[in-house]
């Protein structure tokens, strides 16, 4: 252990102490009035650290013995989980303090969440995997139930919490198998022992139970059950946030760990997750047909969406894990944008997640609706907006890696999501006259929900250059 | 100028920019100008599109190339030759009509207008583009404004038709994308020109257990079908068509079945004949029958129709049906004439639906029962309506009759009972044909609530007045298509001859293939 170490983790390091000294300082104070100026803060101070480590050096640096790794991929994770918690941030500062949420503690363990992220993407072990999965999770389990007076929301954290708890035991043990197998708990030493070709029957076992806690957290079917839950009761802002940031973080893990620590047996793992991957599209794409909430529909959007990022993983290429980071990339600046206008759904003030609401928005409000048309056929991928690009990515990488099958059945579950998507337009455009929305007004969230259809136009021309770093850091990660 | 067609592709699409940005408020005014707009747009790229027509060399293959740097490895790259040109002249041609034809909409007049620009950019890019990605995203792009445009401006099943006409086409073309995909992991490349060089293997191999005769061909045949068919439309996947049709505002039929329709007979001539002969080769008596039974069926149902754009939208389904049969007998009538038909049927086919909108506008029903003794009170419109629909029976003297004519002998050559039996489609379509029009036009005019419609007005004229000409000049010229387009055909058939020769498949099943390479 020495100081050089300590400087691979600053940005983490960081991050720690001034969540510490934010929760003393409000601590000491007792006013949640320090609450706004704790989220500003914190989301500069993440745009500041995802700067910090976009625009740092380049290279691969391994601290204290391998348990934390600092190289392109992690890089990429990292300033994806930042910006996106950051949006979040801001987003939701408006929502929550009008409804009484705004207590300092939200910025706090989104903070301490961020940081859980940040070792999930950098960990070369299996005790650092779990530790950052662990403050991520712990952090996240207590946002979810954030609006203590509201039944759904105790719920959800709850739910979470016991489901969240029940896929940390299953990779636990996974972990505990892999390391009486394999010897060891670092990724280094997990692929030696595994060898070449295929794995033996111990460290297979291990590989599954990590694969199926990993599938939790990603919400892939099956292990989806939480999802739509958690999404309905947690307050709209958590929902964004449970959509974007944790998913990267997670996925990131997941390239890591069947990559870094299974990279030799490639076959073993791709059949485990091409299925999670078909399970997920499919469940995804059917069972958000009957959805009236939106927030549940924009649940089981994530889970079809995830299944798509799982084909590029399930490729095994360095190509797949690319097309993998991009369509994380994309997702989440969808998201962002589509929770950005979730969060101005309102009527008198009260919040409105009925999707029939949208009736006829777009003879009220053209422009967002515009921009909502454009977040939606992107989802729904089609041409020529970015997010058909992601698409593109993985379905390349799919075919490219003999599994066409695999490709053939994602754009059979696309079509079939495709309808729920058109859902929501076909309310905002064709519906009845109906007055079920007023208000709504943050030019913050307008900002957001404009940037973000913007960049799904836009990015046609050069996707803003993401191409470029994510393949960058999936030649880190697989070699 | 060296991106000639990129100026002429965006033009539209930088009008419909304008029209979002800056056009505020929905008062008359504002319409006007929204309208203007559009139509100065549409002009400026018709105009400009007759630069390409008067410096096109018929010999050349792809010119007008222009080319840069995409992402993935994909290049943005558009081009004409002989096969699109005539396509990108056509919709330059048709879409100031288009505009002009909907000058009496006064709903949401902006969007209506930006959906149709963005619509003309993305068919314009179709034909242009030599980027086989490039390619799908414009294809695929289309949908977004004509789902909007039905759905939004649509009749009162509007909402069916619009969710059928997008998830039936998404469904068929997403296919295609991954064949694309295939292809790109095949060839190395996307790039159209490329792909034309490249050989697909066509060696026999087994998916779960089913022997695929031509291979590799076959697969990626086999997908292109899925969306140039349901695009096309071919029987039995046809059915979205007379929805889509009926839901349709005037202008968006007109559109549909003028331009949109022409997508996938162009798909077939760039993609499935000259990149996959020997599948084509051994597909194509599939895709003949297919078309002959769309042929005579969907002329049955026209006859029993009592909706008038339903009855053309049949129509159009049988006149595809030549198209398509006239591709895959894979000879220099066929193709020719394939290519003439559609866009013979793009001028015919947009007329008629113009001329049902113009008794639709007067009288709010397209209700064949409704109408009676037009010809009573109505005197040029008679005269219009008879023209057009002589032209889709195929008189000779119109456009249509080249049309049919030389796909049937392309047909009769490949296949003589594919021909036999495609032949009494132009009886029926004769049938139905007229006896629509004796029903609509002729008789006395006894119905009361005809006694004050109004003959066509001088916009309507106007409008009619170039399909007119175009129709009646195909007709007695048809040299002014071929020869642009006959050495561009006589190059694709003498690289698909060479390709199937050499595949010697004469030899009988795929077991001689596979051992031939």
């Amino acid at each position: 252990m020495s100081s050089a170490d300590f400087a691979i983790l600053a940005p983490e390091i960081l991050l720690a102490v001034y969540a510490m000294l934010a929760l003393l300082g409000a601590v000491y104070t007792r006013k949640d009035g320090l609450a706004p100026a704790l989220v500003w803060i914190t989301a500069i101070l993440f745009v500041l650290v995802a700067a910090w480590i976009g625009l740092g050096g380049g290279g691969t640096d391994v601290a204290f013995n391998g348990l934390f790794i600092d190289d392109a991929f992690s890089r990429f994770g990292k300033v994806v989980v930042l910006l996106s918690a950051a949006s979040i941030l801001v987003m939701s500062q408006e929502y929550m303090a009008r409804r009484g949420l705004l207590r300092f503690e939200y910025p706090v363990l989104v903070t301490l969440a961020a940081i859980g992220m940040m070792v999930m993407v950098s960990a070369g072990d299996l005790i650092a995997l779990y530790m950052g999965l662990e403050l991520q999770s712990l952090a996240l389990y207590v946002v979810a139930a954030l609006r203590r007076d509201s039944v759904k929301s105790t719920e959800a954290g709850l739910k979470y919490f016991v489901l969240g708890a029940l896929s940390s035991g299953l990779l636990l043990y996974g972990a505990s198998l892999t390391y009486g197998f394999a010897g060891t708990t670092l990724f280094s030493g997990i692929i030696e022992a595994a060898g070449e070709g295929t794995a033996s029957l111990g460290l297979l076992f291990g590989l599954v139970f990590i694969a199926a806690g990993l599938a939790f957290k990603v919400s892939a079917a099956p292990f989806h059950m939480w999802t739509p839950d958690v999404y309905e009761g947690s307050p709209t802002p958590i929902t964004a946030f449970f959509a974007t940031a944790p998913k990267v973080a997670a996925m990131g893990l997941f390239a890591r760990v069947v990559h870094d620590a299974f990279g030799g047996v490639v076959s073993d793992w791709t059949q485990i997750v091409a299925l999670l991957s078909v399970a997920s599209m499919f469940l995804g794409a059917v069972a958000a047909i009957g959805q009236t909430d939106i927030k549940r529909l924009m649940a089981y959007s994530s889970i079809n969406h995830m299944g798509f990022a799982l084909m590029g993983l399930a490729s095994g290429t360095a190509f797949g894990v690319q097309a993998m980071l991009v369509y994380m990339a994309i997702y989440v600046t969808m998201n962002v944008g589509t929770f950005a206008f979730i969060l101005t759904m309102e009527k008198d003030g009260v919040p409105v997640v009925r999707i029939d609401a949208l009736n006829s928005y777009a003879s009220r409000e053209p422009t967002k609706a515009l921009a909502v048309l454009v977040l939606m056929f992107s989802m729904a991928g089609v041409p020529p907006l970015v997010g058909f690009f992601g698409k593109f990515y993985v379905l390349s990488a799919a075919v490219q890696a003999d599994m066409a099958w695999l490709a053939v059945l994602g754009v059979i579950a696309s079509a079939i999501a495709a309808y729920y998507y058109l859902r929501i337009v076909y309310y905002m455009y064709f519906g009845e006259p109906s007055d079920a929305l007023n208000g709504g007004r943050s030019p913050v969230l307008w900002g957001f929900l404009m940037a973000s259809a913007a960049a799904m136009v836009l990015g046609v021309v050069n996707l803003f250059g993401v191409e470029g770093a994510a393949a960058l850091a999936a030649q880190t990660l697989v070699n | 100028m060296d991106n000639l067609l990129s100026i002429i592709c965006f033009v539209p699409l930088l009008a419909a920019a304008i029209l979002a940005l800056f056009l505020r408020g929905d008062d008359a005014a504002s319409q006007k100008n929204a309208k203007w707009l559009a139509l100065i747009a549409t002009v400026v790229s018709f105009l400009l599109s007759l630069f390409v027509l008067a410096g096109f060399d018929p010999g050349a293959g792809f010119q007008f190339v222009e080319e840069g740097e995409w992402i993935l490895g994909l290049n943005y790259k558009m081009g004409v030759d002989g096969i699109s040109v005539l396509f990108v002249m056509l919709t330059t041609f048709l879409m100031p009509l288009v505009i002009i034809s909907c000058w009496q909409v006064e709903t949401r007049v902006k969007e209506y207008m930006i959906a149709f620009l963005v619509l003309e950019t993305l068919m314009l890019g179709v034909f242009m583009a030599l980027d086989m990605v490039l390619f799908y995203l414009f294809f695929e792009a289309g949908l977004i404004p004509m789902f909007l445009i039905i759905g939004i401006w649509g009749g009162a099943n509007r909402i069916y038709a619009a969710f059928k006409f997008f998830l039936y086409t998404f469904l068929g073309s997403v296919l295609m994308l991954v064949a694309m995909i295939a292809m790109f992991n095949d060839a190395g490349t996307t790039d159209i020109p490329a792909l034309l060089e490249h050989e697909f293997s066509f060696g026999t191999f087994s998916v779960l257990g089913i022997q695929v005769v031509g291979g590799l061909q076959t697969m990626l045949w086999l997908a292109f079908f899925a969306s140039f068919a349901v695009k096309m439309p071919m029987w039995p996947v046809h059915t979205w068509l007379p929805d889509a049709h009926v839901q349709a505002p005037t202008a968006g039929s007109v559109v549909l079945a003028a331009i949109l329709l022409k997508l996938g007979g162009y798909g077939f001539l760039r993609f499935s004949l000259p990149m996959f002969p020997v599948a084509s080769e051994i597909l194509a008596p599939l895709v003949l029958w297919l078309s002959a039974i769309a042929i005579v069926y969907t002329s049955l149902v026209a006859l029993a129709q009592t909706d008038m754009k339903k009855l053309i939208a049949y129509s159009s389904v049988a006149h595809m049906g030549y198209v398509t049969a006239g591709i895959f007998s894979a000879n220099q009538q066929g193709l020719d004439g394939a290519i003439f038909q559609m866009i013979s049927h793009g001028f015919i086919s947009g007329a008629l639906f113009l001329c049902v909108g113009v008794i639709y506008d007067r009288m709010h029903t397209r209700e064949i029962d409704a109408y009676g003794g037009l010809v009573n009170r109505m005197p040029a419109y008679a005269l219009i309506f008879m023209l057009f629909t002589m032209a889709n029976v195929g008189l000779p003297g119109t456009s249509g009759f080249v049309g049919e004519f030389l796909t049937l002998m392309g047909m009769f050559q490949a296949n003589t009972w594919v021909a036999a039996v495609a032949t009494t489609g132009v009886i029926l379509s004769a049938a139905y044909a007229l006896w629509l029009y004796r029903r609509v036009v002729m008789g006395a005019l006894i119905k009361e609530s005809l006694k004050t419609i109004q003959d066509l007005t001088p916009r309507e004229k106007w409008t009619f007045a170039p399909l007119a000409a175009m129709t009646i000049l195909l007709g007695v010229y048809p040299a002014l298509v071929t020869d642009r387009i006959g050495p561009a055909v006589a190059d694709l058939l003498t690289n698909y001859d060479d390709a199937v020769a050499a595949a010697d498949l004469g030899h009988a099943d795929g077991t001689a293939v596979a051992e031939a390479h």
